[in-house]
């Protein structure tokens, strides 16, 4: 416990620690030597790519992939082209970036993925140097070539490339360069001996960085911070100048005094620090510049790199992996010597507790006394989250748990959080599994994300482990570490499809959410169709079914499982597929089996492809719908010889359908149809295509009654309705001779109420009388209300002695009404109503 | 403007405000000044979820109607379709993109393109629009999922017009597929409901496809208590009577007479110019109809919407007691603070008595046609019919209504009645009934009359047994004593004729179907009941007492008059259930028919 600040060092206000993560498990024989070096950030896999130990024009590079704690992953000859960089993608994925312009892209394990050019221009003029750098968008790689000239691809996964203008006097590579993420955008700083130049997609904009002292001086290195906020130039008068990345503020300028150009430069500052700090690196130096004139300087005994994080860097040697870093200030509080914090005090107080010491209660009332309890816990939670040794962290967090006892109403989430954290994050800082997060990288990156790494890493038990153990959702969690899972199974090719599928489908089981579909496309990918539509049986989504299996050729079986997903959009496609696919009458029989199907592409057919439906109810020998669809077609014909044609075609399909109604019908309005046309023709009408009774209705208007008397016996219309439609065709033109005739030419089928009613209509009373007395009892009272006779109604219901009708009287009676009827009704409405 | 969603048994405000977040949503991704291009079907759905307010919060400049040609001009950044998955539709899209392509571009600052479909995207439409060479002028397709409106507190549609028409003529299942995931996001809303009971087939597909996308969403459920403690779906086609007859409670006399359409009635003016300006009557009467809106949001309509149009004029008039007590109030008003309390009580008044004189004049107007002879005449047949009078011969009335050429949809809805009443007609009978219609209004209904027949409306009896009369005597669809004005029974909703419907989500209720297991095996379709797992913890404690909450959902559509008969139920002092009602489409025997008529085009 004493030793705790042993390693660190006072920088200005702060003090900086190295402390080591591991020791690394590789064995190199001469270390980081004649290496290119890649090391992920967030303790990201680490790339090598060896130079052969003795130059030959047969011996090849070896490129290795290892852990952060020296674990061999993968390890290969390179037998492709000179590399110039090593990078990692954000989903671990290694870029190597060859000289002249190619981009291969390998996984954690060291299978090739895809490659991608950095352009045409690039293979004349060759890579000088390149970057790969994250940002919102993703990962992007920029080159300078040979013609001075930067090239940059914001992502990789998106790949847009982009020229950037030239740069003044630019020969050969810049001193210096870097890439920034700006509003959005992406640019490339550069500095040209003295020259500093901010490059982006128009233009090319010299630039000066504020107060930087000793103008001449070339730049020689440069680095922008992890969040891309500060910049730092160093220079070959050996001074060190930090700002902010937009040089606009200017935060410190530090001489230190050494004139070498560094190997490497890096920003060191954790979010909240108390000063911008940055790490430079020698051959043999490591030195942390701040704000303050003073350094820390350590040596360095062997070959490293410097790989910045959020918070700090780590320092990558041939033996050694260290953490250099700000000492968070709730660490300093606690650990400081002699400190008075409340943290400190209560991990005094809980030490003298566990020594059954009374000191333990002194210690404890001084908190109380400053009433700071709650603060006194809250940083030892917090510091147990920046401690790397789990010895540290349990110490902490019991004096924090010890403190909480005195406390009530304190919230146990941020206690509870932190263990859990600890937990999860202790696991993977395992040597076997080497990823040394720290709490505020892992806070950063999100659980999600870390999982994923696991998952990269095929580290499929600590994945669902950890993601039953932070009870994170099924969906997000188990389910999708069992697909990644399983996506990685269906590639061993050794097994067969039988015992794959098989357990792929005991591990996964009934787990929430799992896409089949997903992994029996990789199984696809891999050329195992036989195991992809196996797999797709556990699929519940028929919906995502379709697809592939459209993809495979199974059209069959996709069409099915379309119409059991009830997605009558994906039958559609299936069927358009289908249908482009197949010979027709291949096409028609497969939709003849699947009745559903059939009848979507009916109705597609109804609007878009009429011929189609015809040969559709043609195979089906549906006679019916042909018929119809021959009287829809007749419609749509001008000519009359046409309109026939097709409706006597309806006729044969309606005789076959065994449909002698419709038959007949038709039969019938082709017979129509002629007669019209010779009416037309003979007399100038416009009878054509009129219903038989609106032709009627003419012919009896225009007087024509011969051959209205004619249609009326040929087509046996009814006489009741022949009746009403002479009627009201004399009546429309004031005939009242013809009608009082017609009237009395033989007993009227509908009766005479018509007569009246029709008449009335015509607003002729004086004929409507006329009728009055030829209806029947029944009818006599309305006879006489509708030409408003109060008196003859009146008689006609006491007649009847209907109390329904004698009431209907006295509703149409007025207060004008003689009272003399009124009374005699009222009379013969209480007898009819006894009776 | 959408309080009146939230105060029934289930909220249905969260709907509609999970509907509004999802088209701001939409709107934002658009960044810039936007025109919105309308298919002209949606425009009536859409006003029952965001009013134009809405959209012009989101830089909604312009609203245009989708046709064929050009684009109008509009100087804005974004032009977005609002369109239906239709291939029509994205022609007429296509030829709206290319014609502006072949403009000068320099006319027009370069605007983006977007499609938003409604209810889905549709591969099939974007691949019409690709073979059109379009689809990569847009630069978003998206789909605003818009299955279930809320129409008002206790009543979901879907306002698709045709479904009935897809699902029983044409074996579309389309609407049906909407139906199901539109219940799939009721239940990620409010629940996941317990129990699903269906009569039909329709009835049958929806439930399989429910239990398979819960199976799909496995893992995804949301934790939520279910609000509705079961599902009851019905087919149209269980009961095809209802809708043919004359719907006889306020609002559905309304919709019988005027048509109500996406909530809105369009009312003759003439009435309702009088009250306005008083003093110049008859001067310039507006000849623009005039447009209301009729949901609960409106206190009076809430109150008599649903009651017997019998019992409206009574009704009216004690409102007007009430309301012209409450104006006398002023008088007894005698401190300042009661004077204080009658002003802030006046805007309600008025509101109130507004109300009052809108719907008497309404009431005024419909009274006109139900005196009517016409009226009464139709109504007769009707109850003849569904009492099982005469239904096996040609009726005179019908055939005086042919004879005197009355409107075809009413003669079209009679025959259908008597044919469903008795079970399918004397192939006799059909066919002189069909004989007189072609010949009375032409031959071109054939297409029509082959369609009714397809969809079981029309059809030749096959059997010589009849089992309407049984299916009435059991489920006691006639009630001889209706009463209209205090009603204790469904039948007052059609004065005596209780809704088959209706009659089976009773029955289901209590005592259970197993005791009418007879008839529903008469009606077409199978009937089920399904169960959903609850996860764990979720299960409802019912307190004593506390009623259950039933949707149920009309496949094809459903009348105003079988939602008040629903809405009764709901209120019964010991009726145990609580009814929300959802459907298709609010239909009455007029549009249901009219949705399946077919006319040829001429040429």
């Amino acid at each position: 416990m004493a030793f705790i600040t042993a390693n660190w060092n006072p920088l200005g206000e702060a003090f900086y620690r190295k402390i080591e993560l591991y020791e690394m498990g590789w064995s190199l024989r001469d270390g980081l030597k004649e290496c290119l070096v890649a090391a992920a950030p967030y303790g990201g896999p680490i790339a090598l790519l060896r130079q052969p130990q003795r130059p030959s024009s047969s011996a090849r590079p070896q490129l290795e992939i290892y852990s952060s704690s020296g674990a061999n992953m993968a390890s290969f000859p390179w037998k492709s082209g000179p590399v110039r960089q090593l990078g990692w993608t954000v989903c671990d994925d290694l870029l190597c970036i060859q000289e002249d312009g190619t981009v291969l892209i390998y996984d954690l394990f060291g299978a090739f993925k895809r490659h991608f050019s950095m352009g045409n221009e690039v293979v004349q003029n060759q890579v000088l140097e390149a970057k790969v750098f994250h940002s919102p968008y993703g990962t992007g790689v920029a080159i300078v070539t040979g013609a001075s000239r930067f090239t940059l691809a914001t992502n990789i996964d998106d790949l847009k490339l982009r020229r950037l203008p030239e740069v003044p006097g630019l020969q050969g590579a810049p001193s210096c360069w870097a890439v920034l993420t700006q509003d959005r955008q992406t640019k490339v700083l550069l500095a040209n001996r003295a020259d500093l130049y901010i490059l982006d997609n128009t233009s090319c904009t010299p630039v000066t960085p504020p107060g930087l002292s000793l103008q001449s001086c070339s730049i020689v290195n440069m680095a922008v911070s992890f969040s891309y906020k500060y910049l730092a130039l160093f220079t070959d008068s050996g001074h060190l100048w930090m700002g902010s990345a937009n040089l606009k503020d200017k935060l410190s300028e530090v001489d230190t005094k050494v004139r070498t150009p560094p190997k490497q430069m890096v920003w060191c500052r954790r979010p909240k620090s108390q000063q911008p700090s940055v790490v430079i690196m020698w051959d043999r130096l490591l030195l942390v510049a701040g704000e303050c004139t003073d350094t820390i300087q350590y040596t360095l005994d062997e070959e490293s790199v410097c790989v910045a994080e959020l918070d700090g860097v780590r320092i990558v040697g041939g033996s050694r992996h260290e953490l250099l870093q700000e000492v968070p200030s709730a660490c300093q509080d606690i650990f400081k010597i002699a400190s008075m914090a409340p943290g400190a005090l209560l991990l005094e107080a809980h030490k003298e507790y566990e020594k059954s010491s009374q000191k333990a209660d002194e210690y404890l009332r001084e908190i109380k006394e400053q009433s700071v309890l709650g603060e006194a816990v809250r940083q030892c939670v917090e510091a147990a989250g920046y401690e790397h040794e789990p010895e540290t962290q349990k110490t902490l967090l019991r004096a924090a748990s010890f403190g909480k006892c005195f406390l009530s109403n304190y919230p146990p989430e941020p206690f509870v959080s932190m263990c859990r954290d600890l937990k999860v994050l202790n696991s993977v800082r395992e040597y076997t599994v080497g990823i040394p997060l720290t709490h505020t990288q892992y806070k950063q990156m999100t659980v999600q994300v870390l999982i994923d790494r696991l998952v990269y890493r095929k580290l499929y038990p600590l994945a669902i482990e950890i993601c039953r153990y932070l009870k994170t959702p099924e969906y997000q969690g188990v389910s999708r570490v069992l697909k990644h899972w399983a996506c990685c199974k269906v590639q061993q090719k050794e097994e067969p499809d039988e015992s794959i599928a098989h357990a792929v489908s005991v591990k996964l089981g009934e787990a929430a959410g799992i896409s089949y579909s997903e992994i029996a496309a990789r199984a696809y990918e891999c050329g195992r169709t036989e195991l992809a539509i196996k797999l797709l049986e556990f699929e519940p989504r028929s919906g995502e079914q379709v697809p592939l299996l459209l993809k495979m050729k199974r059209s069959q079986l996709a069409l099915s499982k379309a119409i059991e997903s009830g997605d009558t959009d994906l039958v559609y496609t299936v069927v358009t597929y289908l249908k482009n696919e197949m010979n027709r009458g291949d096409f028609f029989m497969t939709l003849r089996n699947q009745p559903v199907a059939l009848s979507l592409y009916r109705q597609f057919c109804k609007h878009q492809e009429q011929d189609t439906l015809k040969d559709l109810f043609n195979q089906d020998d549906d006679h019916q719908e042909l018929g119809n669809f021959y009287v829809k077609a007749s419609y749509k014909e001008k000519k009359l010889e046409a309109r026939l044609s097709l409706l006597q075609s309806a006729v044969d399909e309606y005789n076959k359908a065994k449909n002698e109604f419709a038959a007949k019908a038709t039969e019938e309005e082709m017979k129509l149809l002629r007669f019209q046309r010779r009416l037309d023709e003979e007399m100038g009408e416009a009878l054509l295509g009129l219903s038989l009774q609106e032709t009627l209705h003419a012919l009896l208007t225009s007087n024509f009654h011969k051959q209205a008397e004619q249609l009326y016996r040929d087509f046996r219309v009814p006489d009741k309705r022949y009746w009403w439609l002479k009627l009201t065709a004399l009546a429309e033109k004031d005939d009242w001779e013809e009608m009082e005739k017609f009237a009395k030419s033989k007993k009227s089928p509908i009766g005479y109420l018509p007569f009246v009613e029709v008449c009335v209509k015509q607003h002729n009373k004086y004929e409507a009388k006329k009728y009055v007395s030829k209806v029947t009892p029944e009818q006599k009272v309305k006879a006489h209300l509708a030409i408003g006779d109060l008196e003859g109604a009146a008689e006609a219901a006491i007649e009847r002695r209907s109390e329904g009708e004698i009431s209907t009287v006295l509703s149409r009676c007025s207060p004008t009404t003689d009272r003399a009827l009124l009374e005699r009704l009222n009379r013969a409405r209480s007898t009819a109503a006894k009776k | 403007m959408s309080a009146h969603l939230s105060y029934g048994r289930v909220n249905l405000n969260i709907l509609r405000e999970a509907a509004r977040k999802e088209l701001r949503e939409f709107l934002d991704k658009c960044a810039g000044s936007k025109a919105i291009v309308w298919d002209e079907y949606l425009t009536g759905p859409f006003g029952l979820i965001a009013q134009y307010s809405l959209l012009k919060e989101h830089e909604v400049e312009k609203m245009f109607t989708l046709k064929g040609g050009r684009l109008p001009a509009a100087d804005v950044k974004n032009i977005i379709f609002f369109v239906r998955p239709r291939l029509e539709l994205m022609d007429i899209i296509a030829e709206n993109i290319s014609e502006k392509n072949g403009r000068p571009p320099q006319m027009h600052s370069p605007r983006d393109f977007h499609i938003l479909f409604v209810p889905r995207r549709s591969m099939l439409c974007e691949q019409r629009l690709k073979e059109q060479g379009v689809l990569g002028s847009f630069i978003n397709i998206d789909e605003y999922i818009l299955d279930l409106i809320p129409y008002d507190g206790d009543l979901l549609s879907m306002e698709s017009e045709g479904a009935f028409r897809e699902c029983y003529l044409e074996s579309d299942q389309t609407s049906l597929y909407h139906t199901a995931k539109g219940l799939m996001t009721l239940q990620a809303l409010y629940g996941t409901i317990p129990q699903i009971f269906g009569k039909g087939e329709c009835a049958r597909h929806v439930a399989n496809m429910m239990l398979r996308m819960k199976r799909e969403f496995a893992g995804s459920q949301t934790q939520i208590l279910p609000v509705f403690d079961s599902l009851l779906l019905l087919d149209r086609n269980i009961d095809l009577l209802t809708p043919l007859a004359t719907q006889l409670t306020y609002e559905g006399l309304i919709d019988e007479v005027y048509g109500i359409t996406n909530g809105y009635a369009k009312l003759p003016p003439e009435k309702f110019a009088a009250q306005k300006k008083q003093g110049e009557v008859g001067k310039d009467l507006p000849t623009e109809p005039k447009k209301m809106q009729l949901n609960s949001a409106e206190e009076l309509y809430a109150e008599i919407r649903d009651k017997n149009f019998n019992a409206i004029g009574a009704a009216l008039s004690k409102k007007a007691k009430i309301i012209s007590a409450a104006f006398e109030e002023r008088h007894n008003a005698k401190t300042v603070g009661e004077i204080k309390q009658f002003v802030s009580q006046l805007p309600h008044m008025q509101a109130a008595r507004s109300s009052l004189a809108n719907h008497t004049s309404i009431a005024e107007l419909i009274k006109d046609i139900t005196t009517s002879e016409a009226f009464f005449d139709n109504l007769t047949v009707e109850q003849e019919f569904m009492t099982g009078v005469d239904t096996d011969k040609v009726n005179t009335y019908i055939e005086d209504c042919i004879a005197q050429k009355d409107p075809l949809i009413k003669i079209l809805r009679l025959v259908c009645m008597q044919s469903v009443c008795n079970n399918g007609l004397k192939q006799k009978i059909l066919d002189y009934y069909k004989r007189e219609i072609l010949q009375t209004y032409g031959y071109e209904h054939m297409l029509t009359l082959n369609n009714l027949e397809k969809t079981g409306l029309l059809k030749p009896q096959t059997s010589t047994r009849n089992n309407y009369p049984t299916i009435r005597k059991t489920l006691k669809l006639w009630m001889e004593d209706a009463n209209e004005q205090n009603p204790n029974d469904i039948s007052y909703v059609y004065s005596g004729y209780a809704p088959l419907s209706i009659r089976l989500t009773q029955v289901l209720a209590r005592p259970g179907w197993r005791s009418i297991e007879e008839v529903l095996k008469m009606l077409p379709g199978p009937h089920f009941e399904e169960r959903q797992q609850l996860p764990a913890g979720l299960h409802k404690k019912r307190q004593q007492g506390e009623n259950r909450t039933t949707l149920v959902f009309f496949l094809g559509g459903v009348t105003y008059a079988e939602v008040a008969a629903l809405r009764f139920l709901s209120q019964m002092e010991d009726g145990g259930t609580e009814y929300i009602i959802a459907t298709t489409k609010l239909i009455n025997g007029t549009s249901w028919i009219k949705s399946l008529m077919d006319r040829p085009e001429a040429p």
